[in-house]
This record gives C-alpha cells, sequence and structure tokens, in this order.
C-alpha cells in the first residue's frame, strides 16, 4: 500500500490524530498556566487544516529544565503548536522522531526523508551568567539538504513565549514567503456572569489571558491602537454607552467620548491619532472622527433617518467604510474623508454590517445574514463575488490578523460564547473556547516586536 | 434594574392632593415611607383637569394609578422598530401624567435580541427608544423630560436562545425618575 495515493492518504488522515494529540498536551499545559500565569486561558480546539499540510519536524530544544528559573513552558511544544494551529504545517510528533539533533552537525537527511518532512527546525536555549535567555535556531530545507535560516534571540527569561513564537514567526516567513502573525495577541470580553464583565488580553495560542479592565457593567467593541500600546472600547459603566481609551502599560483610563446619546463602534485610523465613532448626539447614529490630539471632532456622515455606524478604516487611512441602513436594510459603505462621496459596497442579501477590508484593501468580510442565519462573508470587491466564511449561527465580530491570513470571531456552542478562528482561504478552522465564561468581541492585535530590544 | 431603585418613592400623590385641596376635597392620608418624602411642588396651572388621585411613582420608577401598575415594557417586531397599535393606550397613560407634572422625568431604555451585530443594535435600541419618545412629544409631554439611554443587546430580558426570550428583549422600558 505504498503508493502516493495510500500516502496521501495517510497524510490527511495524519493530522486529526496529531491534534488530538497537541490537544491533550496543550490541554496540561494550560492547567499549569492556570496556577501559575494568570485567569483561566483560552483553549484551542482544531477542526480543520489544510488536506496536504507542509510537514515539519520540531526537534525538542537542548537547553536548561522549565523551572530553572524559566517560565513553565517548552520552546518546541510553543513553536510546533504555532505551525500546528496555522493549518498549513502537519508537525511530526516527538515520539516518531528518529533522532533529536540540537546542532547543525547532528542532522542526518536520511532520518527526515524517512519520515517525509518537508522541513527540520532544531535549537537550543542556555541561560546567560547576565540571567538572559538565549535561544539559537536552524531551519533545514530536507528535499534540498540545506540549512536556510538561523538565528540567535536573547531575553530575560519570563519572554520564553515570545522567543518562541518570534521563532515561529521567522520560520513560518521562511517557508511561506508571508509574515507570521504567532506572536500577536487577542483582545476580547469575557462574560463572567449577568454583572462580571472583563476586558481581557491573551496571546494569539490562547495562552497568557490577563485581564486588563474588569466591570459590573457590559463592554463592547474593543479595538487596537496601531501602536498596540493603548485599546479604545465601548463601556457601559457609567449608565450609558462610553467610549474609553486605556494605556496597556499604566493602566491609565480616559473617556474621550460621552456624549447623549450612543456613544460606540471606536476605530482608530492607521496613523492612531485619530479615532472613528458612531454617535448619536445630533440625533441620530452618524459616523464621527476624533482628532485624538486636538480633541476637534468632525461629522462624518449625514443621514438623518438612518443608523450610521461600525466604522472601520482603509489602509491609507483616506476612506471609511461603515454599516447604513438608509436603503432601508443595514449595508456597507465606503465614504472618501476628502470628497465625502460614499459607495455601496454589498448588495447580496437584507443584513450586511461590521465590515473590516483585509490588508490590501481588495478583500471585505463582514457579517451576513442568510436564511435568518448569520454568518461571517468573505467579499472580492474587484470581482464582485461574495462567498461564505463560516457556517456557523449567529456569528459576529470578524477581526483580521495583521498578515491577512486569519480572521477570529464570535461565536456560540451550545449557547455559549466562544471565539473561533478560521483562515480567509476557509481551509483552516479552529476554535477558542473559555471555561471562565462567554467570550466574544474579539479583536486581532497589530503585529507585535514583543522582544525588548 | 436596581440602579433604578434608590431613586426612592416620589411621592406625587401629595402633590394631587394639593391641588385637590385647593377644591376642598378630604385629604390622603400621609405617606408612611420610612425616608422624607420628596413633596412635589403644584404644577403650574393648566387648563387639564388634576389627574385621578392616587396616582404615584413607585420605588422601581413604576407609574401607580389606584393601585394598578401602569405597563411601561413596549415590545417591537424583529428588526423593526415601530410601537404596537396596541401599546398606544397606555403610553397615552404616560404621557397624560408627564404632560400634568412636568417636574417628572422619564428615562426610556431601548434593548434589542441578540441577532445582529452589537454596534448595530445598539443604535437600532436607541431608535425604540426614540420611537416612544417620539410618541410622547407629539402627546405634549417636554422633551426635557425624557432621557433615552441605548443597551443594544447587553442587558437581555430573557438570556435564552428562543424566539419566545428574543420576543421579550426586543424592547424599551420606561422609568421614571
Amino acid at each position: 500500500m505504498n503508493t502516493p495515493a495510500a500516502n496521501r492518504a495517510r497524510r490527511t488522515r495524519g493530522l486529526p490524530l496529531a491534534t488530538a494529540r497537541r490537544c491533550r498536551w496543550l490541554l496540561a499545559l494550560l492547567a499549569t498556566c492556570v496556577t501559575t500565569l494568570a485567569p483561566q486561558a483560552l483553549e484551542i480546539v482544531i477542526t480543520e487544516g489544510w488536506d496536504d499540510p507542509t510537514r515539519i519536524a520540531v526537534v525538542p530544544f537542548a537547553g536548561p529544565a522549565p523551572g530553572e528559573g524559566l517560565p513553565d513552558a517548552d520552546l518546541h511544544e510553543i513553536i510546533g503548536f504555532d505551525f500546528q494551529r496555522s493549518g498549513q504545517f502537519w508537525v511530526l510528533p516527538d515520539g516518531d522522531m528518529l533522532s533529536y539533533p540540537t546542532a547543525p552537525d547532528g542532522v542526518h537527511y536520511r532520518d527526515w526523508r524517512i519520515l517525509d518532512m518537508d522541513y527540520l527546525l532544531i535549537g537550543r536555549s542556555w541561560l546567560e551568567a547576565t540571567g538572559e535567555l538565549t535561544v539559537v535556531y536552524h531551519l533545514f530545507d530536507v528535499t534540498s539538504e540545506r540549512e536556510i535560516l538561523s538565528s540567535r534571540l536573547s531575553a530575560p527569561p519570563e519572554y520564553l513565549r515570545d522567543i518562541a513564537h518570534r521563532v515561529a514567526d521567522d520560520v513560518y516567513e521562511q517557508i511561506t514567503g508571508i509574515p507570521g502573525a504567532f506572536s500577536t495577541k487577542i483582545l476580547y470580553v469575557l462574560e463572567k456572569a449577568a454583572d462580571d464583565f472583563e476586558l481581557r488580553i491573551a496571546d494569539s495560542d490562547g495562552a497568557r489571558a490577563r485581564t486588563v479592565f474588569r466591570s459590573e457593567d457590559p463592554m463592547i467593541s474593543p479595538t487596537w491602537a496601531p501602536d498596540a500600546r493603548r485599546v479604545a472600547y465601548v463601556s457601559f459603566e457609567t449608565g450609558r454607552s462610553t467610549i474609553f481609551i486605556q494605556d496597556l502599560e499604566t493602566g491609565e483610563r480616559e473617556a474621550v467620548a460621552a456624549f447623549r446619546g450612543i456613544n460606540g463602534a471606536p476605530a482608530f485610523s492607521p496613523d492612531g491619532n485619530r479615532l472613528a465613532m458612531s454617535l448619536s448626539r445630533d440625533g441620530n447614529a452618524e459616523i464621527y472622527v476624533l482628532d485624538l490630539a486636538s480633541r476637534e471632532l468632525e461629522r462624518i456622515t449625514r443621514w438623518p433617518t438612518a443608523i450610521e455606524t461600525e466604522p472601520s478604516w482603509t489602509d491609507d487611512g483616506e476612506g471609511i467604510i461603515f454599516t447604513s441602513d438608509r436603503s432601508g436594510r443595514p449595508q456597507v459603505y465606503r465614504i472618501d474623508l476628502t470628497t465625502y462621496l460614499e459607495e455601496r459596497l454589498t448588495f447580496e442579501g437584507d443584513y450586511n454590517a461590521r465590515a473590516r477590508l483585509l490588508p490590501g484593501g481588495q478583500f471585505l468580510v463582514y457579517v451576513h445574514r442568510r436564511d435568518g442565519k448569520f454568518h461571517i462573508a468573505w467579499q472580492d470587491l474587484e470581482r464582485d463575488h461574495v462567498r461564505p466564511l463560516t457556517e456557523t449561527s449567529l456569528d459576529e465580530s470578524p477581526s483580521i490578523a495583521p498578515n491577512g491570513t486569519m480572521m477570529i470571531y464570535a461565536t456560540q456552542d451550545h449557547g455559549r460564547g466562544i471565539l473561533a478562528v478560521v483562515s480567509v482561504d476557509s481551509r483552516v478552522r479552529y476554535l477558542l473556547p473559555s471555561d471562565a465564561g462567554d467570550v466574544r468581541d474579539p479583536a486581532w492585535s497589530p503585529l507585535i516586536d514583543a522582544l525588548p530590544r | 434594574m436596581n440602579r433604578h431603585a434608590f431613586h426612592a418613592m416620589l411621592v406625587v400623590l401629595v402633590a394631587g392632593a394639593m391641588l385637590a385641596g385647593c377644591k376642598s376635597q378630604p385629604e390622603p392620608p400621609p405617606p408612611d415611607e420610612p425616608d422624607t418624602p420628596i413633596v412635589e411642588p403644584p404644577p403650574p396651572p393648566t387648563p387639564t383637569p388634576p389627574p385621578p388621585p392616587r396616582t404615584v411613582v413607585n420605588e422601581d420608577g413604576e407609574l401607580v394609578v389606584e393601585g394598578k401598575i401602569i405597563g411601561r415594557t413596549f415590545y417591537f417586531e424583529y428588526d423593526q422598530a415601530r410601537l404596537a397599535q396596541s401599546d398606544i393606550s397606555v403610553l397615552a397613560m404616560h404621557a397624560d401624567f408627564l404632560r400634568e407634572f412636568r417636574t417628572h422625568s422619564v428615562t426610556i431604555e431601548g434593548h434589542c435580541d441578540e441577532r445582529g451585530t452589537r454596534e448595530y443594535n445598539l443604535a437600532l435600541g436607541e431608535r425604540r427608544a426614540q420611537a416612544v419618545q417620539r410618541y410622547l412629544t407629539s402627546a405634549g409631554v417636554q422633551s426635557s423630560q425624557i432621557e433615552m439611554v441605548s443597551y443594544g443587546e447587553e442587558r437581555p430580558a430573557d438570556p435564552g436562545k428562543t424566539e419566545s426570550a428574543y420576543s421579550k428583549n426586543r424592547r424599551a422600558v420606561l422609568i421614571y425618575r
């Protein structure tokens, strides 16, 4: 049965098995995180991946054992799981390896060709006399028998996870040509009870969840500033919707929009100097832009009978896409901030809202109602082609990873709010449920350089 | 709703009694609230007759006429912000009271079910509150007596996922302050 077809079938079957194995150790890993790091993290359950993923072996890195002044986490497991959840990679289980090289001179390509590997990643780490953790890694192309990438990273030991994600980002970019987004963070709202809400930030793999704001009242629409040092969100703590900006380092919060009526849907401009929002201070919900330095407020839309909300910027900061029900039903529009010319972008169906452009501006994702169910739809603005990206119901709040490959969104599972991720080509899916309560309103951070310089 | 509970009992009764007193009718019994009651000043003279006696705003911010709580929750169809015809007579009672007693004011909360996006629902909730507000102001209530707040889909009356739960959540609630 060593036909190519059988091999292909084995590869395809291999993924769910490996996934189950990965998830078991992830659970164990997360159990540790819960006790040592933080509030309960998000858990990842991979449901779909590529049919023909790139095969990579990530050999356990040599180095000090966890606990010896190091976070209780394993470099090669974190890296391997980053590849795994990208859906584009199949990661060889440790137990199937024939050798465990930690330096280039220990690599025998034969050992990896037998296992049908495309790539091999090895590395080692040690603690410097200065107390810093240093990691060295080497990436090999098994087919061409060449080392194609190597690097050395140093940071205080508490940055172990950040180093691991950086290695994964660099390797991912080397292999796929697309910058990795494993070092990114997810901002989201957790509802633990009807009077207990938390705004949280977790690593993109669900680890290290931490609470940045807690309130008895709901919060919605959290969003990142492009520098990833500030976030904006809507809180009901004053009894009505109010937009706050919070500095993530100092924890300082400032109410930037607390007008009469609703104050909602904040969105930082790409340069971080302006905040678009929806306000009803002049009678009904319209789009406004607040200059954060001068505090000047400019009204952008004028449609007194319609709701205008959910603004989001174009890459160049010269346009805003938004939801309006001026046609009678919510649809997505774009306005040019110089000419104020407006253009309707969505036409299929009677509910299209909360759109986000992918980097580059050609593709749009938004909440789309079909047969009474809410999905996330993907639209090619140039070819005017629409297809569903998600298939569950009550899917909402799409947010795109900064490298444009994945989308996180909120959905429900047996009546509970959970987060889910799907690749924009819809080939990869995973879920991020939380055992701490309902999670929703996810926002994917910009690319982050988490390592200290 | 607890946030409204501290708006302690407003004894409109007394105001009514003061008007009634001018016409030498028997005084109603004094209120037995432990806290000092807030005595409303007599309303400015108006051509309308005084409201029926025994009209009070209770500690939950509800309007009570002759011991009967006047309905204050108005339900909406899915995706809609139009008042139901059947709610008009109840809204008219609130309008009559608010027109008579200009010192009273209300907060109208607007709510949605969970379907649809959170921010669109925040605006839709406001549109529902505005539907109630528009009725009241067109009936002569001053807009300064009315505050509106939308909670969108964030404060469901029924957290269920059924159509029956959803129908309870698409609402505007009129609360006396």
